[in-house]
């Protein structure tokens, strides 16, 4: 008795839609497709799990959270790291056999506004040798500082500070920690949430030249 | 020179359209060029589209040396100081051309670090649209500034003559 | 005045010729306060504009006399806030926006972009977008190259390099207007598939154009590979090395000239590149006049891939048959409703992304272009972030030009082929 209930009009109509077409929607990143570089699930599926397995080993309780490729809407392992440890995890994956992800692709962040915490600060990694790829990311709220990457990598330098330019995340033991894009005197983070995207600030002279950074 | 009456004589209005003549056929821009306006700039000065056989030749980086301003690319808020700086250090007599809509007028930019057109900053005589111009816009948009320059309606000229008005009447 | 002091060991290994000459333009004084030459460091603003700085970057050097001591490098002269615009664009309407990153090979960046959206939705072209996709890459590519040893070379004196190299690219321009219908910002490729078929006989067009561009490089070889100016002006001037390299994250052709053995076409294959031959040149100084080899050599085998390309591409079907992405044919958008609307709902709010976030890359002309995209479902990306690799090239100028001339410093950076487009974003 209770089985007869009448659909609504959106159920008949949502139970009618061709099949084809549902299944179109589920696909996403991680539906592999070799010409877009994407079938690595096959080839570094192993190495992966064995790489995360060791970390996790390794580093305990510093390694916050992992979301695996076909589980989690990703393409590569990525694995969340307490910003107190980041360093050391860098290092670690730098050196250590197994791991050798010797080249910093990409130093950035994410505003996630209504979240908290707000920003994420993600590092591409890349390993030359043997071609893996994996994303480390560290969580940090407004106001607080993320240990600097250039000890690693110099090559981290700009890279951090166009974050703190962009988001206004400090980098602590950064040597120097000032705006790169925007005029050093442009007030705001331009790719903050809240930040318009119009709306320009107006400057009457030049960017002077600052002796002070060729001592 | 000049009548009593302030009128100007027919031996200077000569010598001064032999002078437009000169300067309109000898333009010497000082190419600004910041992004991908600055690639269709090359290649107008290149060898397929020459901009040399109007005369421009002469590229010269250095604002005493110039007379016309080729601003080729977009105008950030950064940027925008040192622009009104290399106008000011040109030299009269002096022409600017914009190249490209983000000089223009922004383009497809309207973002809160660029300028809006660079005729906030500086008076533009020729405005040259497109996202990147075609070589041969930018030759249209050279022969227009000789044009003007022929028939006196450059910013420069303009000015020339509005000073010459007030020291005829003041 | 003291005795003059012998140069420092370093200059004599990056360039062997001025070892020999007379020691006295190598001179270097000691730090003596009293000493009238200790305050004759001069600080000169390289600034954004200036003819060797390629689009509007700035350097600020400690000279001691023509030496570069200290200096530091600015950018943000072109910032135009793309990353900003890709979180207020709708995923297609952002492909413009791509071109006008590296500008000098435009359909490359449109590509990468289409490239890195498709791999969020998961969709898959047809076999012809594919190979039309690898041609308009290869042909992005050498043009960039010839963009960068042109002015490379005139930076330096050689003005007739450059001008076989632009006639060279303004056929190419020819023919990528018959393609795209612009010469310089193409927004060639969209989401799931192309702007448009290319034109009958485009294929052997382009097979011709490499075919002689083979020639013309030849030529262009033989302009400066042996001239002795240019290899004193270009042999270990700017010396990055492996361990510099792989610290400052160079990729591409500058990573190449100092032996790190990374391409991504060959390494993480995309599009059709498993299916062609191709190599991929290494050199082993990591100067100036390495960069310059290795761009020479990869433009030849960019045309030979191209002419393998041309001659596999077949007829076929340039769009993917997703309805998400796919844009109606204006027949169907014309003459049916269900078109009609869905051409408008495309248009007007964009298609919607799953959930997700992905880094793609590609072997760009510079280097590894990236796009990491975060999508939370919208039709907008929630992130948009856009690795440039001129980003670290030009970072890595500053220990690359400390204790060479001034005359050097300008052939490092040319030679690195910073972007503003790429830089600024």
């Amino acid at each position: 008795m209770a089985k007869l209930i009448s659909k609504s009009a959106s159920e008949r109509s949502r139970n009618a839609a061709p099949r084809r077409e549902r299944e179109e929607l589920k696909m996403d990143v991680r539906t592999l497709i070799p010409s877009n570089g994407g079938d690595w699930l096959a080839r570094f599926k192993d190495d992966w799990k064995s790489q995360v397995s060791a970390l996790q080993k390794r580093f305990g309780a510093d390694i916050v959270e992992v979301q695996m490729p076909p589980d989690h809407a990703v393409e590569c392992p990525v694995i969340y790291v307490r910003p107190q440890a980041i360093v050391e995890v860098l290092r670690f994956v730098r050196s250590e056999s197994g791991f050798e992800y010797g080249f910093l692709a990409d130093l950035t962040a994410v505003d996630l506004m209504p979240e908290d915490p707000r920003f994420e600060v993600v590092y591409n990694l890349f390993s030359i040798s043997k071609h893996w790829r994996i994303r480390l990311k560290v969580r940090a709220r407004d106001g607080e500082m993320v240990p600097t990457a250039t000890s690693v990598w110099p090559g981290a330098n700009w890279a951090e500070r166009e974050v703190w330019d962009m988001f206004g995340i400090k980098f602590s033991g950064h040597p120097d920690l000032r705006r790169i894009l925007m005029d050093e005197r442009w007030d705001g983070h331009p790719l903050r949430k809240d930040y318009p995207l119009k709306g320009y600030q107006i400057f009457p002279t030049p960017e002077p030249v600052k002796p002070e950074l060729l001592e | 020179m000049n009548n009593k009456d302030g009128k100007v004589d027919f031996l200077t209005t000569r010598l001064d359209r032999i002078v437009d003549l000169a300067r309109r056929n000898a333009l010497w821009p000082l190419p600004f060029g910041t992004s991908c306006c600055g690639i269709e700039m090359m290649a107008t000065l290149c060898s397929d589209y020459d901009l040399a056989r109007f005369g421009a030749e002469a590229v010269r980086f250095s604002p005493k040396q110039a007379d016309m301003l080729l601003v080729a690319g977009i105008v950030v808020s950064k940027m925008a100081p040192v622009l009104r700086n290399v106008y000011d250090q040109m030299g009269e007599p002096k022409y600017v051309m914009s190249m490209g809509a983000c000089a223009s007028s922004g383009g497809i930019f309207n973002v809160y670090s660029v300028t809006q057109g660079i005729d906030t900053i500086v008076p533009v005589d020729v405005y040259v649209p497109g996202c990147p111009p075609n070589p041969e816009a930018v030759l249209h948009g050279l022969l227009r500034l000789q044009e003007m320059i022929k028939n006196g309606e450059t910013n420069f000229q303009k000015r020339q003559r509005a000073l010459k008005e007030r020291g005829a009447t003041a | 005045m003291k005795d003059a002091v012998k140069a420092p060991e370093v200059a004599a290994e990056k360039m062997p010729d001025r070892a020999s000459w007379p020691q006295h333009y190598n001179v270097h004084f000691e730090k003596d306060p009293d000493d009238l030459w200790d305050e004759s460091r001069m600080i000169v603003n390289i600034g954004p504009t200036h003819p060797a700085m390629h689009g509007a970057l700035r350097m600020v050097a400690k000279l001691n006399g023509e030496t570069i001591e200290k200096s530091y490098c600015q950018f943000g002269y072109t910032h135009r806030a793309k990353e900003k615009l890709g979180e207020n664009r709708t995923y297609h309407q952002f492909v413009v926006y791509t071109d006008r990153l590296n500008y000098c090979s435009a359909l490359l960046n449109n590509v990468a972009y289409s490239m890195s959206v498709e791999r969020l939705m998961g969709i898959e072209l047809p076999p012809r977008a594919l190979w039309i996709r690898m041609m308009c890459c290869e042909l992005a590519r050498t043009i960039d190259h010839l963009i960068c040893i042109g002015i490379n070379a005139v930076d330096l004196g050689a003005f007739s390099f450059f001008l076989y190299g632009f006639h060279q690219r303004e056929e190419a321009y020819t023919l990528i207007e018959k393609l795209a219908g612009s010469r310089l910002t193409t927004s060639y490729t969209r989401v799931g598939g192309l702007m448009a078929d290319a034109p009958d006989g485009w294929e052997k067009e382009v097979k011709t154009w490499a075919l002689r561009t083979r020639g013309v490089i030849d030529e262009m070889d033989r302009l400066l590979t042996g001239n002795r100016i240019w290899r004193r002006r270009t042999d270990g001037v700017g010396p990055f090395d492996k361990e510099m390299c792989l610290a400052y994250s160079y990729t591409g052709p500058n990573a190449r000239a100092a032996g790190v053995d990374i391409d991504l076409r060959r390494d993480q294959p995309y599009l059709y590149y498993k299916e062609v031959e191709f190599d991929v040149p290494i050199a082993k100084t990591g100067d100036v006049f390495g960069r310059y080899t290795v761009r020479l050599e990869e433009i030849r085998q960019s045309l030979n891939i191209l002419i393998q390309c041309a001659d596999k591409i077949k007829k076929g079907p340039i769009w993917s048959e997703d309805k998400r992405v796919r844009i109606p044919d204006k027949d169907v958008v014309f003459n049916t409703m269900e078109g009609m609307i869905h051409h408008f709902k495309f248009f007007m709010t964009g298609f919607q992304v799953p959930a997700g976030e992905a880094y793609t890359c590609v072997e760009g002309g510079n280097g590894e272009i990236g796009f990491y995209i975060v999508s939370k479902g919208g039709p907008t990306a929630h992130r948009m972030r856009i690795r440039g690799p001129s980003v670290y090239h030009f970072q890595g100028l500053t220990p690359m030009v400390e204790g060479e001339l001034l005359g050097d410093m300008v052939a490092a950076l040319g030679s690195i082929n910073v972007i503003a487009g790429e830089l600024d974003r």
